[in-house]
């Protein structure tokens, strides 16, 4: 399956600068190994070191959050958006 | 309509254009005239808040920042001008506030928000609006918002991209525990000082919690609540998701385990700050 990725500002330092790249995957762990195989370093905070996805970073497929879905194991589709959203805290 | 609000001969003129709108009329002015708001920060987001707010009648408006105006932050902070460079930033606040419109109470807090004083600064308000630029406050202010029953206006921004969404209090709906349970390790995500901030950002986003700050006092339209808007200045987005109710939320789910404020700055793993 072909998907886009929408980086947020502060991971398009490891794609070039890009804010939407494609990736290819069945479930969220195979996109984001995609992803992390094109552009080392990219998934580094989004995943944690046990596995699972950290609490600071959301990802979402299309509008849902994957914590309410199945998490990595979320199943994606051709032409699904995946949006990787960080914690931000600005005003 | 039984019951016809009265108005003075300047309001009937300064609100004309929302007193002849649908969905706002005479009864939405009216409302908006006796209600409150708190605005948490006079920077970025605080500044189209406020200005937007004080410009529509919201009958009081309370302004809390601790912070004196910086000559760098008048890229962006738009409520403050050169000649304030050094001065308070409520003070400043207050007076441009007064000067778009003299018929509403205006109330300065200049002090940090802390456990110990936020319920204080937020009793009497109807809703809350967070314009802060940090995460140990942005908890404190959901927290508070949660256990005092207050809608809360949520917009953060970093760099090009912002987000905005309403917290409702109560079970069942989000709050911003439910969208970000844990806040970043300390220097995972950098502030706005570090990493820059595209001055007209505040403004989209600042502009886009007034307006939702005006249909939770007026009753109308469809709020934010459970969607996070964001918008990405660079590319011209805007996109849509869902944020769920979190049955497990430590705060607003089923079994809750925190029942009071706690100390924020541990929380967000970062040295306390001077009470």
């Amino acid at each position: 399956m072909s998907v886009t990725v929408k980086l947020p500002t502060i991971l398009r330092k490891h794609a070039e600068g890009e804010a939407r790249v494609g990736a290819e995957g069945s479930t969220l762990r195979e996109v984001l190994e995609h992803l992390e195989a094109a552009y080392p370093g990219i998934t580094k905070n989004v995943v944690a070191e046990g596995g699972g996805l950290q609490r600071f970073i959301n990802v979402y497929v299309n509008d849902e959050d994957v914590r309410y879905l199945g998490s990595l194991e979320t199943e994606v589709s051709e032409g699904d958006t995946v949006s990787i959203l960080p914690a931000v805290a600005g005003g | 309509m039984s019951e016809r609000p009265t108005f003075t001969e300047d309001q009937v003129q300064r609100y004309a254009r929302h007193i002849i709108l649908p969905n706002v009329g005479a009864a939405g002015q009216r409302k908006l005239l006796d209600s409150s708001v708190l605005v948490i920060g006079a920077g970025g987001l605080g500044s189209p808040i406020a200005m937007y707010l004080a410009a529509a009648g919201v009958g009081k408006l309370g302004i809390v920042d601790f912070d004196h105006v910086d000559v760098s932050n008048l890229q962006r902070q738009i409520l403050h001008t050169d000649a304030d460079v050094g001065r308070p930033k409520v003070e400043s606040a207050l007076e441009h506030l007064r000067a778009i419109n003299p018929s509403i109470e205006v109330v300065g807090h200049d002090t940090l928000l802390f456990s110990t004083n936020v319920f204080e600064v937020m009793d009497g308000y109807d809703v809350i609006v967070d314009g802060t630029d940090n995460f140990p406050v942005r908890y404190l202010v959901n927290d508070a918002t949660q256990f005092l029953g207050k809608p809360l206006v949520y917009g953060s921004i970093y760099q090009y991209e912002g987000q905005a969404t309403v917290f409702m209090p109560g079970p069942e709906t989000p709050c911003y525990r439910c969208l970000f349970p844990s806040p970043p390790p300390p220097g995972t995500v950098p502030s706005c000082a570090e990493g820059g901030v595209f001055g007209v950002l505040p403004g989209v986003i600042g502009s886009i919690q007034a307006t939702e700050a005006i249909k939770l006092l007026t009753g109308e339209g469809q709020t934010l609540e459970g969607r996070l808007l964001l918008y990405d200045a660079l590319a011209m987005d805007f996109q849509e998701v869902k944020i769920r109710w979190d049955a497990d939320c430590p705060v607003c789910g089923k079994e809750p385990t925190i029942t009071e404020l706690i100390d924020y700055e541990a929380f967000c793993g970062v040295p306390a700050r001077p009470e």
